[in-house]
């Protein structure tokens, strides 16, 4: 379980709070009008952003580890892989810092079979395309072997049909995991389809999650604002 | 435990940097006792230290002006190649371009021999003129490329509106160019001020005599000639007030920066004579280009029947060339992937002190314990490393920086730090400005005539101080052929080192 408790997020004039939990292998969509502190929410449970309150992983706290120590791997809006390293080097990095072994090396071939790219491995980003790129940082999401997963609109530069082709991935692979998946998204629609519980960031609140549906059949005045229903 | 570790090393690099140049410079104060009065000699020398700056910033910046504007404005072949051409001389080595500019305004240069033709005169090149043609030939294509780029920066909608409202030349300078020249010039001026300050090998080779010595070379001739440490350590710290003097000037300006590329851009403009431009660009093409050509011509007979001297020179300065390297970068490295502030500091230590002021308070040090001339090569690149450590950092550390903000978050996130860190992410993407610092602190390791001539014994000589003595004994063509092997040397180190950065460095 992710417990938020009493989170305060202070940046000059900007604040937001969150107090909430999430279940284990739950997929939470967060949806909320731009600048709203979507992001910043997903970097201060990841530590990247300075918080108050405190942020626990199945009951431990989480506060004052490095980002790369918590029990989270993160996908960001670009920049997910290392310009310089092949598609297996960039995957590889979630097993080891060091050289891989043949084990490794099967695994992480097999991690990017599994995300379509059989045979992929010595690309470099820029080899790939914007689509292709996405399936390599979600192989190394599926070995780096973390529990929650926090996306920070990782497939928004993609056009729609590759972005619910890679949801779709992304759903499949939670599912097989058992991750906890936390997303950001401006795409109601996506969130629909990909996600159980939302979770609105407007006003300086990230409100508790609710289900999906309930949401959208009785969406309270910040979401009919953001809606623009 | 580690991280106190990681930390502590840029602070280990800081400290090095630190007692290489303010424990030389303690030495020198504590050997003059403090500031004694000077005689009237050295009063010349201060005089003229500072009166040959000043001309020199205000010559290379004046001249600068046309020039830059007519390659902002004017599209040719060959215009790429001649922006190269203005980096060229910041990793050419003094004495080379010296020979250069006697093979052509000297007195038996072939400016000389033109005017024979005619029945004039020929040129004398010793003294102040001489000095600043020297000085011109180094800092005007510096001047240049950063007016350039004052240029480059005015938005090109300016010049457009300016053409719709059909500016002449005039309103058009004084309401669109002047207002960035005021801007730019003052701190161009005030760097080229700062490094003929420090001017050792042109005032050596082409000044000398009471009327036309510098502080540096005072140092050197008081070393060398009367063998005075205590008034070598009384000039040099003379040198260390102007120098110091003029950096916290200089701080105080904006300065600009040239960067290192990316001066491509031609605004489109609908004024000027191209005829006026075409011979402002023709000037300084040829005045780069032509010492350069005599020296090839002059150079390329006698390449191939040099001395062993100069050749055992060669191997000797590429040691010390490659020790600067490694020197340069080991320190270097640690400072500019820390994100502290005070790292700056460290890099303004090496513009402040010149390399005559270090090599007396080196020569002080070691001195008691040593012979110095035991040592003369691994001082040399040491105190070339330290020069080239500011430059460096500034190649580095803005790389690093950058490196960091595209792509620490991702580093972080999947716990890369430490050696892997630099392993995985920093070397590889760093490769190109590191191949590129290497090639610069290469180049001008192997091209300094400084620190050196306090420290050799008649024995030891690197390239450009045997280049040097060949000129003294009047070995023209042995010198030029010496002076050809030290420009292969230096570009081709500098190639290397650029060229092994950018290999392989695709994304």
């Amino acid at each position: 379980m992710l417990t938020l408790e009493g989170l305060q997020i202070t940046q000059d004039d900007f604040r937001l709070s969150a107090d909430w939990k999430v279940a284990t292998g739950t997929r939470v969509a967060i949806i909320g009008p731009s600048g709203g502190g979507k992001s910043t929410l997903l970097a201060a449970i990841c530590g990247f952003t300075p918080a108050t309150g405190r942020v626990l992983w199945q009951g431990a706290a989480l506060d004052g580890m490095a980002p790369g120590k918590r029990p989270i791997a993160m996908l960001f809006q670009d920049q997910n892989l290392f310009p310089h390293l092949t598609a297996a080097q960039n995957v590889g990095l979630a097993l080891s810092q060091k050289r891989l072994t043949t084990d490794q090396q099967r695994r992480v071939a097999q991690a990017l079979a599994r995300v379509g790219l059989a045979g992929f491995e010595d690309r470099k980003p820029a080899q790939l395309s914007g689509g292709q790129q996405s399936r390599v940082a979600l192989a190394r999401l599926l070995l780096q072997d973390r529990p929650l997963w926090l996306l920070d609109e990782p497939f928004a530069a993609l056009g729609p049909g590759l972005r619910s082709e890679m949801l779709a991935l992304v759903h499949q692979i939670a599912l097989e995991v058992g991750a906890t998946v936390l997303m950001v998204t401006h795409d109601p629609e996506d969130a629909r389809k990909f996600a159980q519980l939302i979770v609105v960031v407007d006003q300086g609140v990230a409100q508790a999650p609710r289900d999906v549906d309930e949401v959208f059949e009785n969406p309270d005045q910040a979401l009919q604002d953001y809606l623009g229903r | 435990m580690a991280d106190r570790l990681r930390g502590l090393i840029p602070l280990i690099a800081a400290a090095l940097v630190g007692a290489a140049v303010l424990l030389p410079l303690a030495a020198v104060i504590w050997r003059a006792g403090g500031l004694s009065p000077l005689d009237g000699r050295s009063w010349d020398a201060v005089w003229f230290t500072l009166w040959q700056a000043a001309l020199s910033a205000a010559l290379s910046v004046g001249l600068a002006v046309p020039v830059a504007r007519a390659l902002a404005r004017r599209r040719f072949r060959g215009r790429a190649a001649l922006v190269a051409l203005l980096g060229a001389p910041f990793i050419l080595p003094v004495i080379v371009a010296i020979l250069g500019l006697l093979a052509v305004f000297g007195q038996k240069g072939w400016l000389s021999d033109g005017l024979a033709l005619f029945g004039l005169p020929a040129v004398k090149i010793y003294g102040l003129h001489g000095v600043l043609l020297a000085h011109v030939f180094f800092n005007l294509p510096l001047a240049t490329r950063l007016l350039l780029q004052g240029w480059r920066d005015i938005p090109a909608e300016r010049f457009r509106l300016a053409a719709t409202l059909g500016f002449r030349p005039w309103t058009m300078f004084r309401l669109i160019e002047w207002p960035m020249l005021r801007r730019i010039a003052p701190g161009a001026a005030m760097v080229i001020f700062v490094i003929c300050l420090s001017s050792f090998a042109v005032a050596l080779t082409l000044g000398g005599g009471p009327k036309a010595t510098t502080v540096e070379l005072a140092i050197y001739q008081a070393f060398r000639f009367d063998f005075d440490i205590g008034k070598a350590a009384q000039l040099a710290v003379v040198q260390l007030v102007l120098a110091g003097a003029a950096a916290l000037v200089a701080m105080r300006l904006t300065l600009p920066e040239a960067g290192f590329g990316g001066l491509d851009r031609i605004v489109s403009r609908w004024d000027g004579s191209r005829l006026l431009d075409g011979f402002w660009i023709a000037l300084v093409a040829l005045f780069l280009l032509l010492p350069l050509a005599a020296i090839g011509l002059r150079g390329a007979g006698a390449l191939v029947s040099l001395p062993a001297s100069v050749w055992q020179a060669a191997l000797y300065s590429v040691c010390v060339s490659l020790g600067a390297v490694l020197v340069t970068l080991t320190l270097a490295l640690p400072l500019a992937l820390s994100r502290r502030k005070w790292v700056e500091l460290v890099g303004l230590l090496g513009i402040a002190s010149s390399p005559l002021v270090l090599g007396t308070g080196l020569y002080l040090m070691i001195n008691p314990f040593i012979a110095p001339w035991d040592v003369a090569l691994p001082v040399t690149a040491a105190v070339n490393a330290v020069m080239a450590l500011p430059f460096v950092l500034r190649i580095l550390r803005p790389a690093a920086a950058q490196i960091e903000a595209e792509h620490g978050r991702l580093a972080d996130s999947l716990d890369l730090h430490g050696l892997a860190r630099l392993r995985w992410l920093v070397l590889p993407r760093l490769r190109r400005p590191l191949g590129f610092a290497a090639g610069l602190t290469g180049a001008l390791a192997m091209g300094d005539l400084g620190v050196i001539t306090l420290f050799a014994d008649p024995d030891t000589a690197t390239l450009p101080l045997q280049m040097y003595r060949l000129m003294g004994a009047y070995r023209m063509d042995q010198a030029a052929g010496a002076a050809l092997l030290l420009l292969i040397l230096s570009f081709g180190l500098f190639w290397i080192f650029d060229r092994g950065g950018r290999a392989r460095a695709d994304t």
